[in-house]
């Protein structure tokens, strides 16, 4: 635990020390407020409640997280810091949990900040707060599956655009996994089976339902296991890296 | 304290490190010599864990590198080629973070870090961003971080490569300053630097090791000139890829 200590302050340290963090802060700030007052109609819908700010979140993670995520292990490969990091005693899995979660925290420290909508919406009205939090919750949820996809692909390359470009592609097919757009590529010779069970990989669906207020606990378990999967493959990779 | 028995790495039909048995002990410097590509770093990669040998065992302390990775690991003090670092820190955090890995607290912690930082006379970069310090300075950051720890076994590949002739000296000075009760392992082509430093040599070519000597007895093979014997050697194993090596 120590060692995943370590690791997550020098990650999370480091996004501070670069303009990344704050770029990323003021972008995703500015990007949330622009598609819940115009795009959401948050005023003209005359209700008090966040949808209009929640339902834009997927859309904004599928680029934004993958931006955070490229430069994980690719900037380290590149820079021949990976040799310093895994020779020190660290287990690869060690590695891998203190970046996703510095990582997953530098993306809770930017939803937190988005708190002034939430302040407005109590401002104009009676929202229900519990549905607030669980839609928060969600969204969290939903960054750190993102978060751990663009991990394990960061991991395979030391070009960081190529990183990004496939973490989104990939991203791009589990949050649409329930929609014809991807079943669609399946349903013509897979078996029923194996296409229903893509349709429940999606990120949108799982999301939805925790954004309306109900934490279900195969919600949480769905998120729970993709990320698990992905960090868990993320460590293969890199133990690939070093065999070669 | 390091011990290999059938080191050998492969890529594809290409062997890199052919079949390298060595065994050595406290209080040696061995200096790995040879031409560019002779499967110097590959050996030191493969000793420090970061690569898997294709076959063979290598051990730091009576650790296995493959199967007791960590505990040797925590053995031995490594500076990769090129002495790689994390830009955006300064040399402070860059070594906090190391001493956090280590397991380095208290008031040990804190000797260490003052001793490390006196000896390399770090401490006016110390706030400064590794990104924006000279190439002597980051090379000084690199070999910081591998002696913080007092490690039993010493690996640094090309520790001098680049560095202007007095910090060269400095960090040959600082080599044989720690000789005494550890085990420290260099590569190098330079090889005025192995009659300096080294208590035993050993070249390399494309993969095999060639020569395992004192540099004394090297030089007196080549008619007191390392160079000579180098050559030799090397340009007699393969016709091609000694050219520049000298």
């Amino acid at each position: 635990m120590n060692m995943v200590r370590a690791i997550f302050r020098r990650e999370l340290a480091s996004y501070f020390a670069t303009p990344v963090a704050y770029v990323f802060i003021v972008i995703f700030l500015m990007l949330t407020g622009t598609f819940t007052f115009y795009l959401g109609g948050f005023f003209e819908r005359g209700q008090a409640d966040l949808r209009p700010f929640f339902n834009w979140h997927p859309w904004l993670y599928l680029f934004l997280v993958p931006a955070i995520t490229m430069r994980l292990w690719a900037e380290e490969r590149k820079a021949g810091t990976v040799e310093l990091l895994m020779t020190l005693p660290v287990t690869p899995l060690q590695a891998v949990l203190g970046k996703f979660l510095a990582a997953w925290a530098f993306t809770g420290i930017a939803l937190v900040l988005t708190f002034p909508i939430w302040v407005t919406v109590n401002y104009l009205g009676n929202p229900d707060n519990g549905v607030i939090l669980a839609a928060y919750i969600g969204s969290l949820l939903m960054a750190g599956g993102f978060l751990a996809i663009g991990s394990c692909v960061s991991a395979f390359t030391r070009n960081q655009v190529i990183a990004f470009i496939i973490a989104v592609v990939v991203c791009f097919g589990f949050l649409l996994a329930g929609f014809p757009l991807v079943l669609d590529v399946f349903a013509a010779w897979a078996p029923q089976a194996l296409v229903d069970a893509i349709a429940s990989l999606s990120f949108l669906t799982h999301f939805a339902d925790i954004s309306r207020g109900v934490i279900d606990l195969r919600d949480l378990v769905y998120f729970a296991l993709v990320i698990g999967t992905f960090l868990y493959a993320n460590t293969i990779v890199l133990g690939w890296k070093q065999a070669d | 304290m390091l011990k290999t028995d059938g080191l050998t790495k492969r890529y594809g039909r290409h062997t890199v490190v052919d079949n390298l048995s060595i065994e050595c002990g406290a209080g040696e410097v061995l200096g790995f010599l040879g031409p560019n590509g002779a499967g110097k770093s590959t050996t030191m990669k493969m000793l420090t864990g970061f690569v898997a040998p294709s076959a063979g065992t290598a051990s730091i302390c009576g650790h296995d590198v493959r199967t007791e990775t960590r505990a040797a690991q925590a053995r031995l003090g490594y500076l990769p080629e090129g002495a790689p670092l994390y830009a955006e820190m300064t040399p402070r955090s860059f070594l906090d973070f190391i001493a956090d890995v280590r397991g380095l607290a208290g008031d040990t912690r804190r000797r260490r870090l003052g001793e490390v930082i006196e000896r390399l006379h770090l401490e006016p970069v110390l706030g400064q961003t590794i990104d924006t310090l000279s190439k002597g300075f980051k090379r000084r950051v690199g070999l910081a971080q591998a002696i913080l720890h007092d490690p039993d076994v010493l690996i640094l590949d090309e520790p001098t490569d680049g560095l202007d002739p007095n910090q060269k000296h400095e960090v040959r000075e600082l080599i044989r300053s720690m000789a005494a009760d550890k085990l420290i392992v260099i590569s190098t082509h330079i090889l005025e630097e192995v009659g300096a430093v080294c208590t035993r040599a050993m070249i390399i070519a494309d993969g095999r090791l060639l020569v395992d000597d004192t540099p004394d007895n090297l030089a007196a093979r080549g008619d007191g000139s390392l160079d000579r014997v180098f050559r030799d050697v090397t340009l007699a194993g393969i016709p091609l890829a000694g050219e520049d090596a000298a």
